[in-house]
């Protein structure tokens, strides 16, 4: 059965080229398709389309037997190609200019595809192909998919050399290498030496295109956002949850509005001492799975009283990383949901919570000057803006009207239809005009408890901005003014909150129970997958090998356990191997499963009773299974006391499946 | 698999044995592996089981010419090879061929024989070939017999010593009819009178090439592992005296060939070893604690203690 390795092409170089199978085409075709489909998605269409169009002429050639296309052809279409290719990036490196040259490359190598030793690159291109998927996704899908097309060309390369086969017995071999190249992956993905950051440079384009809250905030800039089910975070607590309506998670502080847009301040302009927190009442410990959002705020639940090692609580509050957070990472932390923050605040930074754009909003401004001189605190010139916000009528919807240079003014008195983002933002600039110190603060708020695994769930859509005012004995206070407007918004989510023909993308609306749960069970996967596969860094590395007892392995032990493990590995292989092959032969094996199936129907063949007389006494005591049993026993007979041929071990296999199942025959 | 041609005559001989000796496929069936195995058959048996009906029917359906020896202690071996006597008119001694110049020779009641006369007959059956007066006379071919003997306890017998024993490649024992055979035979009356009745199937032309083809008769490695285990098996068994000869192990071989060719089979498998294997061994092997020869228990014991594969 096993097919018959011949030597490596090259290895015979000075022979005349081995000519490629017709047969053995399709294969390689299929390999082209499998391994290039999945970058679709992000090449060019023009490419996409040129790759499909020229596997399909290469099949209708293969069909035809026809002549394959000259070689001035294709040497004018590469050039035009890699052309194309450096116009579309404006360059030929990097990653998307790299993957789509190889991917034009594999679908043109076909078209020269005469020896078996093109076969053979066109292989190797796949697998290096495959590789490539990673730099874009990898989720559960593309390991699956990169599972299945590994088993591809495996199996390509036994039906390049092994011949023609049955479909079957050629997956089934690949599969049996592929599930003896097991152990060696588990191992390797265990005990390789894990090193922070990747192993080499990713290219500088492979950060494009992460989601999450930018650096500033304008009317619409959230909106966007919200429409997103992407998750943002995941966090695991390490006992209850606070209450949802105490879940803010802290992005960036905006204290710099120019009449449109609030902009976070240059960290240069936040000197000063550091900030102090003082936690009052129960604190929480957390720890939050977050995923790359190319910014430097870790999402922190308001307020962190313990970061994690890296990362700083800087003087506005936000919990930032050294580095942007490039990769899916893990951060512990321990909050206080109730907390007086910077009691002592810089003059400086006050005297820039009080900026206005001069000459814009002047109703508004009017309007807090009137609470000024009515009230005598902050707190009841704060509560005035909230009644406003609740009493008059003003509406929560992701769908607001356009305004116009005067923004809040066209807000708080004309359109009044907004979300987070326009009431947080009208509710800062009335608190500055009426000289009381706020900003803006934008982050998460709530979350959903995913029941299969228990992780909080915080989405894109989960996005919200709220303000925060500073008073002389409390410090930075949290005001949300989207509360007053619509409450359910905190207590409930945003789908609660808004009107049900607002656009919101259909995995955060689920109203069907079995999709919502289809769905939690699908994130739990996906969670497990990114705790434990993509997860599995350095420090998870040294935990698990302490717990193997290898306290403190530097890289050296590592990789000597590593290779020790991988030489047992092999041995073990190899001992099988060569005790399978001296005592049993496939004939053999597949005659003990066919009456090992035979047992579990009811009767057994004792040792010393040979094919014909097994058949013959299950013919009489299962007359039904009389003609198969007879069938596999002439086979077997055929091929171990006889001629057989190969064809024969595979219709005994076949007579295999054919036997009912046990649960149908029990009765 | 099925080898075609002759296998349908095959069968017809073994059907119409049936027809003569009731309810004994297997013997009859055993008795012509022996044949075509060209080897030679020793039934021990009470007398009038069918012994000679069995040996007559095959030479008959075999188209084989027939004789029968009656042996006695007074026997010599000139009665059974044959004698010169001097020829008057040509002054020269001829040679009158004994019984056992024939195709197919009975040999009743062998060990009634005494060792003289009985190793005569058994040179003769190992060596084709009878020399007398410095003169060697082949025999004819196909040559085949089957001796009949008593069971060993009856007096007056002289038994067969292992050395001998070992020339026959087949020992069977055809016991009493079962229930439904008897009456059929009761009811039919003595079945020696049907037996001129008898067509054969086959002219002795035929039969040397059957002979061949079933020693071409295809044996896999495997096989050879299972006869060799066999073999060992009754070498290191407590229960023997001593185990089976280099020559028994072909003898087995033979006729498992023999028994696969008359099952139509290209191929010999284990079933046919274990088929026939009591025939092949138990005269070959005595019991170390009864001092008399292994019973088919004994053989079928050790078949179930070797696995096939």
């Amino acid at each position: 059965m096993t097919p018959a390795l011949k030597p490596w092409p090259f290895m015979a170089s000075t022979k005349a080229p081995q000519p490629l199978e017709h047969g053995a085409i399709p294969w390689l075709l299929a390999v082209a398709l499998v391994t290039a489909a999945p970058h679709a998605s992000h090449l060019p269409l023009w490419l996409t389309l040129f790759v499909g169009g020229a596997l399909l002429w290469r099949s209708w050639l293969w069909r035809q037997q026809a002549r394959l296309p000259a070689r001035w052809l294709l040497m004018l279409v590469v050039f035009a190609g890699v052309a194309g290719i450096g116009w579309e990036f404006r360059t030929l490196f990097g990653r998307d200019a790299g993957v789509a040259l190889i991917v034009f490359f594999m679908a043109l190598k076909p078209m020269e595809m005469r020896t078996r030793r093109d076969s053979m690159v066109v292989v190797m291109l796949g697998f290096f192909l495959l590789l490539t998927h990673y730099f874009y996704l990898q989720s559960i899908p593309t390991g699956l998919w990169l599972l299945a097309a590994t088993t591809l060309l495996t199996a390509t390369l036994i039906r390049l050399y092994g011949g023609a086969q049955p479909l079957g017995a050629i997956v089934h071999y690949a599969g049996l290498l592929l599930a003896q190249a097991l152990p060696f992956m588990l191992i390797i993905f265990l005990l390789f030496p894990r090193v922070t950051g990747p192993l080499w440079g990713l290219p500088q384009d492979a950060y494009s295109g992460l989601t999450g809250l930018s650096d500033r905030m304008s009317p619409g800039s959230l909106n966007k956002l919200i429409q997103s089910g992407a998750i943002a975070f995941r966090v695991q607590f390490a006992g209850e949850l606070p209450p949802k309506s105490n879940l803010y998670w802290r992005g960036p502080v905006f204290d710099d509005y120019d009449g449109m847009t609030w902009r976070a301040l240059p960290r240069g302009d936040r000197a000063g001492s550091p900030p102090v927190v003082e936690a009052r009442g129960k604190t929480y410990s957390y720890v939050s799975t977050l995923e790359a959002h190319n910014q430097r705020w870790l999402l922190a639940l308001d307020l962190p009283t313990r970061q994690p090692e890296g990362s700083v609580l800087a003087r506005s509050l936000e919990t930032l990383s050294r580095e942007p957070v490039r990769s899916r990472a893990r951060y512990a932390f321990t909050s206080a949901p109730d907390f007086i923050a910077n009691r002592q605040e810089s003059p400086a930074l006050l005297q820039q919570a009080l900026r206005l754009p001069p000459r814009l909003n002047p109703r508004s401004r009017e309007l807090a000057a009137s609470w000024r001189a009515t009230f005598n605190s902050p707190q009841q010139i704060s509560d005035a803006a909230l009644r406003l916000f609740r009493q008059e009528a003003f509406f929560y919807t992701l769908q607001p009207p356009l305004l116009g240079e005067h923004a809040v003014d066209d807000f708080l008195f004309a359109t009044r239809r907004g979300f987070c983002e326009h009431y947080a933002s009208a509710y800062v600039v009335l608190m500055r005009a009426a000289d009381i110190p706020a900003r803006v603060v934008a982050g998460y708020q709530g979350g959903e408890i995913n029941p299969i695994d228990g992780y909080l769930t915080v989405r894109q859509s989960d996005a919200h901005a709220w303000a925060e005012i500073w008073l002389a004995d409390r410090g930075w206070v949290r005001v949300d003014p989207t509360a007053a407007v619509a409450p359910s918004r905190i207590e409930e989510g945003i789908e609660a909150a808004l009107p049900a023909d607002d656009p919101l993308p259909a995995l955060v609306r689920i109203d069907t129970d079995w999709l919502r749960d289809l769905r939690n069970r699908w994130e739990a996967a996906n969670n497990s997958w990114n705790q434990w596969v993509l997860g599995y860094n350095p420090q998870r590395q040294r935990e698990l090998l302490s717990r193997l007892g290898l306290d403190e392995p530097d890289w050296r032990s590592m990789t000597s356990a590593l290779a020790m493990l991988c030489a047992i590995a092999l041995l073990f292989v190899t001992v099988w191997t060569f005790w399978q092959r001296t005592t049993t032969t496939p004939a053999q094996r597949a005659w003990q499963r066919f009456c090992t199936r035979i047992k579990r129907l009811g009767i057994t063949r004792a040792d010393w009773e040979g094919p014909l007389a097994f058949a013959a006494r299950v013919a009489r005591e299962q007359p039904q299974l009389a003609a198969l049993c007879h069938e596999a026993a002439s086979i077997f007979a055929d091929l171990h006391y006889g001629n057989g041929t190969p064809e024969q071990l595979q219709q005994l296999k076949n007579c295999t499946r054919r036997l009912p199942s046990s649960w149908r025959h029990t009765s | 698999m099925q080898i075609t041609g002759k296998q349908s005559t095959i069968a017809e001989v073994i059907a119409a044995a049936n027809q003569i000796i009731l309810g004994k496929e297997t013997q009859i069936r055993l008795a012509l592996a022996c044949l075509l195995a060209r080897g030679h058959l020793l039934i021990e048996d009470l007398p009038g089981v069918g012994k000679t009906t069995l040996a007559h029917t095959l030479a008959r359906l075999l188209g084989l010419q027939f004789s029968r020896i009656q042996f006695t202690s007074d026997m010599l071996p000139a009665d059974v090879i044959g004698i010169s006597i001097f020829d008057r008119e040509r002054s020269d001694f001829r040679f009158l061929p004994g019984a056992l110049f024939s195709q197919v020779l009975l040999a009743d009641e062998i060990n009634r024989a005494t060792p003289k006369t009985q190793s005569a007959l058994l040179e003769a059956m190992e060596e084709r070939q009878v020399t007398t007066d410095g003169q060697t006379r082949p025999l004819p071919e196909p040559f085949f017999v089957i001796a009949t003997q008593n069971p060993s306890s009856q007096i007056g017998t002289f038994p067969l010593p292992e050395s001998q024993l070992d020339r026959f490649l087949l020992r069977l024992e055809l016991g009493y009819p079962n229930h439904n055979a008897e009456r059929a035979l009761l009811e039919g009356g003595g079945r020696r009178e049907q037996l001129p009745t008898l067509a054969a199937c086959f002219t002795p032309d035929q039969l040397v090439p059957l002979q061949r083809q079933a020693a071409a008769v295809h044996v896999s490695p495997a096989l050879l592992d299972y006869v060799q285990t066999l073999i060992a098996a009754t070498r290191n068994s407590p229960q023997f005296i001593h185990g089976l000869s280099p020559r028994a192990a072909l003898a087995l071989l033979a006729a498992a060939r023999a028994w696969a060719f008359i099952d139509g089979r290209n191929m010999v498998l284990p079933e046919d070893v274990q088929a026939v294997l009591p025939g092949v061994a138990c005269h070959r092997l005595r019991l170390v604690n009864s001092s008399s020869h292994a019973r088919s228990e004994d053989i079928a014991n050790l078949i179930h203690a070797i696995p096939v594969d």
